[in-house]
């Protein structure tokens, strides 16, 4: 088992053996993060390290950032706002700028899809996204299953439903890609306005209602409404979206006794209810734990080559 | 000045006739079995001869963006993809939207020679959508029709008045297709590959909306609307029932929208993003139907130059266009290959059409008295198209670097050869 590639772009180009890869890697560095000095004794042999945000990001900048510490890498922040982006610089000019002082491996969130494949293409550094457009979110995804195998023992034969804003959602399409690889049984849900038109790529079952899409579930993913960027054509009001679309309890009892998870930040009262978002069936914050250690492996495995963790 | 071009398989429209073609001082003296002696004498034996063609669908970006393209750049580039008359839209900087710009236009192209520019006015001043220009003026200084293609004519009451006004001089409106509203900020098509990349889609309804509206302005103006790069199978079917019942309405569609799918854009190029956006299968099999049954009149490349580094960025920032005069040749030829159209159909859509629905005398057909503008084609030459066969200023085709098959080889403007291919 191995990952040789150069980048990590996306769950789509990603075979089952690469993925369980990068998850068995990342339950090895779990468990440091347990220890009273949370340093790997494995360091990367490339460890330069840079996150760029060409988009505001605050929590997956700071889990990359830390994964990166404890693999004692060299750490640097670049946001767009504050550098040359904004006096008008190309994408790639600013890439070789920041690759000519010797980075090894680039972080980097991007508000376009396909940007960061494009910045891939055009570096010699690896490339990790950490978020493109409506595109792909892979780390989130695999800290999303990693944080399923710890609470459900297993991914195989599961289903997982995911619910909510499915068209703009890059965690949604790197879950689709990647879950149905490792066996996993998905359903989505969501406004017809959040769904694409067309939905064969995908294939997952779409689900005609809550009750339908919970029932017999055994991980439940809601996703964050973003109020701030769906306008009003997408949704009437936060209220009826918690009506129609929003887990509560009384839905979750239809599950499989299943774990609740969301990509954070969660809006309280829409998509999820307060209840639920701190009831003991809640995995929200294991996924955040779950982040760093995914980010660890995915840093170690691009920084050293195919490597797995010496033991 | 005579020259004669003989072994000449003739295509026109409605034949194919093999005679050696006498012109003189720049028109077609006579078609021959004879060799009278001329100054100049081409074997073009094995040839495809067809009238020069027509591309009614150019930006050629002169005045103000030159560095994408020019007037000289660009009939360059339509020389050598065998067209000897193109007609550049209006979205010049500033726009072409009096007769003064349109002179300009013209005159340039007249002084290089090698090609007739046929300037499309804008429709309304500055293309902004609200007041009419003065076609008259425009007309009489050159402008061939009407249009503010790259952005649809949005208002119901303007594309009215637009039509009722140009048809007054025998003039037509081609119109950009677009509801602007609902294509919000898509660029790519709004399917499975939309869906699967996460670049917002932009649906085939986007077209047709509009497409819909136009024919029946045309209904309630009885003026002529020409839709441009039409894209969708729903579009070809509205212009199918709009002839059916005798509306004033005909269209042209883009080699890339017969040629390339949606699935180009799986890789992000940004040289498959264009507007309209590279469709689905089955519209790219309508889109043939559509040439098969007549529906869809004539071929038209929207030849859209943009510079390297402005294709050189993220997909969404990327400007919308391909460019298209050289590669119409050989993807109209990959059409009568698979059978879709015969020798004489190319012919027809490249040229006769285009003369046709432009009111241009003397051009379309090769035949005693016309001008001899003609394009010679070795259809069986494959070959890379490459920069050094590439006379735009701009590259932004999915096609540079690409094997082909279909070239053309020689080309004659008033009976001037302009164009030798020299591979």
């Amino acid at each position: 088992m191995s990952y040789s590639r150069k980048d990590l772009l996306g769950m789509i180009d990603l075979s089952k053996e690469e993925i369980l890869h990068l998850l068995d890697t990342a339950e090895n560095f779990r468990e440091i993060n347990h220890r009273d000095v949370k340093k790997s004794p494995y360091s990367q042999r490339k460890n330069s390290c840079e996150t760029f945000s060409f988009e505001n990001s605050t929590r997956t900048r700071t889990s990359f950032e830390i994964a990166g510490k404890r693999l004692s890498a060299d750490t640097v922040n670049f946001s767009a706002s504050a550098s040359s982006t904004a006096k008008g610089e190309t994408l790639i000019d600013t890439v070789h700028n920041i690759e000519a002082m010797s980075t090894d491996i680039f972080v980097v969130r991007h508000a376009y899809s396909g940007a960061v494949k494009f910045i891939a293409e055009n570096t010699k550094a690896s490339v990790v996204n950490a978020g493109d457009g409506l595109n792909e979110h892979p780390t989130q995804s695999l800290l999303d299953m990693l944080t399923i195998k710890q609470h459900k023992g297993r991914l195989e034969g599961l289903n997982v439903a995911i619910i909510g804003d499915i068209t703009h959602s890059r965690v949604a399409r790197s879950n689709i890609w990647a879950m149905p690889k490792v066996g996993i049984n998905l359903r989505l849900f969501g406004p017809k306005t959040m769904l694409p038109r067309c939905t064969d790529p995908f294939g997952a079952k779409i689900c005609s209602n809550m009750e339908e899409a919970v029932e017999g579930a055994d991980v439940i993913m809601t996703l964050r409404i973003q109020r701030e960027r769906q306008g009003k054509l997408l949704l009437p009001s936060v209220k009826e979206y918690a009506r129609y679309f929003g887990l509560n309890a009384a839905r979750l009892k239809l599950s499989n006794n299943a774990i609740v998870m969301h990509p954070g930040p969660i809006n309280r009262g829409v998509e999820i209810s307060s209840e639920i978002a701190d009831c003991g069936q809640s995995v929200i914050l294991p996924q955040v734990e779950s982040g760093v250690a995914v980010r660890m492996a995915v840093l170690y495995t691009l920084g050293t080559g195919q490597r797995g963790i010496e033991q | 000045m005579k020259t004669l071009l003989t072994n000449c398989k003739i295509i026109n429209h409605d034949k194919t006739l093999t005679k050696n073609i006498l012109i003189e001082d720049g028109i077609i003296k006579s078609l021959t079995d004879d060799t009278p002696s001329t100054d100049k004498t081409y074997d073009l034996k094995g040839k495809m001869v067809l009238p020069g063609l027509i591309d009614m669908h150019v930006h050629f970006r002169d005045p103000g963006l030159e560095y994408k393209e020019d007037i000289i750049s660009g009939s360059y580039a339509a020389a050598a993809g065998g067209v000897t008359a193109v007609c550049p839209m209006a979205n010049t900087k500033p726009v072409n939207d009096n007769a003064f710009i349109t002179k300009y236009m013209v005159d340039k192209g007249k002084e290089l020679g090698i090609c007739d520019i046929l300037p499309v006015g804008a429709v309304t001043k500055g293309m902004h959508g609200e007041e009419l220009t003065e076609m008259g003026d425009m007309f009489s200084a050159g402008a061939c029709a009407f249009s503010d293609d790259g952005k649809p004519v949005l208002g119901s009451d303007v594309m009215r008045r637009a039509l009722e006004y140009v048809s007054g001089f025998g003039g037509m409106i081609l119109s950009h297709s677009e509801d602007k509203q609902l294509a919000g900020e898509g660029v790519i098509h709004e399917g499975e590959v939309s869906a699967i990349t996460g670049l917002r889609g932009i649906p085939s309804e986007t077209e047709e909306i509009m497409i819909a509206r136009d024919i029946l302005l045309a209904k309630l103006t009885g003026g002529h609307v020409h839709i441009c790069h039409i894209s969708t199978r729903y579009g070809v079917e509205l212009v199918r029932w709009g002839k059916s019942k005798g509306l004033n309405v005909t269209c042209e569609v883009t080699p890339h929208h017969f040629s390339l799918t949606d699935k180009e854009l799986l890789s992000y190029d940004t040289n498959c993003k264009m507007n309209p956006p590279l469709r689905s299968a089955d519209d790219v099999k309508a889109m043939k139907e559509g040439l098969m049954d007549g529906t869809i009149d004539c071929i038209a490349t929207d030849h859209a130059p943009h510079s390297r580094d402005e294709k050189f960025q993220e997909f969404d920032l990327a400007p919308f266009g391909i460019t298209g005069l050289q590669t119409l040749v050989p993807l109209t030829l990959n059409l009568v290959r698979e059978g879709i159209i015969n020798e004489n159909d190319f012919s027809r859509l490249c040229s006769y059409a285009p003369a046709r629905l432009l009111r241009l005398k003397g051009r379309g057909v090769i035949e005693e008295g016309a001008l001899a503008d003609i394009a010679v084609i070795d259809p069986d030459r494959e070959y890379v198209f490459d920069s050094k066969l590439n006379k735009s200023k701009s590259t932004n085709t999915p096609y540079m670097n690409k094997t082909l098959k279909g070239l053309c080889v020689l080309t004659f403007k008033n009976g001037k050869e302009v164009y030798k291919a020299d591979i």
